[in-house]
């Protein structure tokens, strides 16, 4: 999808308002898959001193490139500290140093509880997802968990198939059409990003959400901002297709 | 020639350790996994094995595809950075689905095996509270602290018949040195009833002494040292070589069908004696193209004191 000026796609919309949400924060654990691209762009733009913390047991990493996965050697190479990740998942996690856990998911519903694990049945799945990893645990012991994931009426529920991690401490969700934020238990829908109509933005979910009194738009991607996803960051365009 | 080395082919090394039936963890979280070792079990023919890994990556997509395997013990079923591990997908989604699955969280894994190497019988964790994951996995079970109103969950300890790592290097009885990422491959090795350490390189026993703060696993639980270069390959070895990733791309073409994917076996694991005939087949221009422009630490002074 494209936005009526063709300027920009919905996916880097999408990256841009993910990684505006991590102003002024300072310790982010990143999960598997858009939350990458999310905290590296941040890095160089609204959060230089955002500490990343990759689950397979890195505290302080500067990629040099964008990692190809979690585990990449370029989360390595000049990082603060390599750890086990028991030391990891143990001291720095469940120690309570992260203030942002960033996931991505399958489905959420108005809880904003996540699936990642099956769709269908769990005992006779109709599609095997890749299931917890760390962020069953990222959601319970992060200060706040911030989620980023295109939507659908297959990925925005009523009702999960499985629940993988809850949603208690979801602040925000960002999504390709819309901003998310979670009040008194439920996400509310607060800005479109531009050239979304709310019609369109409810339509591509399985509720009906709460919406802010006065919704806003969200700021468009910077010149800047995408410089840096299309040259630097993703010039592959895996992220942003 | 140390008397006292482990050095073994890696043919005899599976031969000797690796039995049907066997719990088996090849460890190293999407860095420095043992292909080598994988690829030997597979042309070994072992069956009704219990597959323990956090991450089973393609390593166990192949062994499962193989037919290796009865059970998958892991916390996340993924392709990185790619997509799914489309052979164990296959296998899972059958009906009756064709292998039995034991799923935990990432701390999850990792707390088990830490249980299993300090010889506890459980081990607690602030993860899975208002999840579907103990539903999913009966094992996975709430526990009450003695010390107060919370409660929390318990994993059960994880005993590996055999844990096999890949390292960068280790000396003739095993001491083994890593750097980069250390993923759970010491509580893994602890853990297990025998020790099998893959190195990049055979190093003197000097070398390990030099840096002793970089040995993960000592020789002491040591069963056979394997020296295998490139024997990561398609993950990576830090300093070494980069992870494959055209070969990760390529796997998902591969194996979405089973007819491909035992093609691939037959060229790439049964049709080569072992990994050194793999590696030749790989040709040395494309393992050059993944070794980094090189980033040294300096060295440490640990000082003589005498």
């Amino acid at each position: 999808m494209t936005t009526p000026s063709g300027a920009w796609s919905a996916s880097e919309m999408m990256i841009v308002a993910a990684a505006r949400e991590l102003a002024g924060r300072r310790v982010c654990f990143v999960g598997v898959g858009l939350p990458n691209i999310c905290v590296n762009l941040a890095r160089r733009t609204v959060a230089p001193e955002l500490e990343l913390v990759y689950e397979a047991g890195v505290f302080g990493a500067q990629p040099a490139r964008l990692p190809l996965s979690i585990g990449d050697p370029t989360i390595v190479t000049r990082a603060t500290a390599v750890t086990s990740m028991f030391e990891l998942f143990g001291y720095y996690l469940q120690g309570g140093l992260v203030d942002v856990g960033f996931l991505g998911a399958a489905q959420i519903d108005r809880q904003a509880n996540i699936n990642t694990t099956v769709i269908g049945d769990y005992a006779a799945p109709k599609t095997r997802l890749p299931g917890s990893g760390g962020a069953c645990e990222i959601a319970l012991n992060a200060k706040q968990v911030f989620v980023i994931m295109r939507q659908s009426k297959r990925s925005f529920v009523e009702q999960l198939d499985f629940r993988t991690s809850v949603g208690e401490r979801v602040a925000v969700v960002v999504t390709d059409l819309a901003i998310f934020h979670r009040l008194d238990g439920e996400l509310r829908l607060d800005h479109l990003h531009p050239g979304v109509t709310l019609e369109q933005a409810t339509a591509a979910m399985g509720w009906s959400p709460a919406v802010a009194r006065e919704l806003s738009e969200t700021p468009a991607p910077t010149a800047e901002e995408l410089r840096l996803i299309r040259q630097e960051l993703d010039p592959a365009g895996v992220y942003t297709k | 020639v140390n008397a006292a080395s482990k050095v073994v082919s890696m043919h005899d090394a599976i031969a000797g350790l690796v039995h049907d039936g066997d719990t088996v963890a090849i460890e190293g979280f999407t860095h420095l996994i043992s292909f080598a070792a994988g690829h030997e079990i597979i042309r070994q023919r072992r069956r009704d094995l219990t597959l323990a890994r956090m991450t089973p990556d393609l390593v166990y997509d192949q062994l499962v595809a193989a037919g290796c395997a009865s059970k998958l013990v892991f916390s996340w079923l993924g392709n990185p950075g790619v997509g799914s591990l489309h052979a164990i997908r296959r296998a899972i989604e059958a009906t009756p689905p064709e292998l039995a699955l034991e799923e935990y969280s990432h701390f999850g894994m990792v707390c088990r095996y830490t249980a299993g190497a300090m010889n506890l019988p459980f081990f607690p964790l602030r993860s899975y509270t208002d999840t579907d994951l103990p539903k999913a996995n009966p094992l996975i079970r709430p526990i009450a602290s003695p010390y107060g109103d919370e409660t929390l969950y318990a994993v059960p300890p994880l005993r590996p018949d055999v844990t096999i790592i890949h390292a960068q290097r280790a000396d003739a009885v095993g001491n083994a040195q890593v750097w980069g990422l250390l993923g759970c491959q010491k509580e893994a090795a602890f853990a297990a009833e025998r020790v099998i350490v893959v190195v990049e390189e055979l190093v003197e026993e000097a070398v390990i002494r030099a840096d002793p703060n970089r040995t993960i696993v000592p020789g002491l639980i040591v069963n056979a040292v394997v020296v295998e270069p490139f024997g990561a390959h398609p993950s990576y070895a830090q300093g070494h070589y980069d992870r494959d990733n055209a070969f990760y791309l390529e796997w998902d073409r591969i194996s979405r069908d089973q007819a491909s994917l035992a093609a691939w076996l037959d060229e790439w694991v049964y049709g080569v004696s072992d990994r050194a005939g793999y590696i030749a087949k790989l040709g040395a221009s494309r393992l050059a193209a993944l070794r980094p422009a090189p980033a040294p630490a300096p060295p440490v002074d640990y000082g003589e004191y005498r």
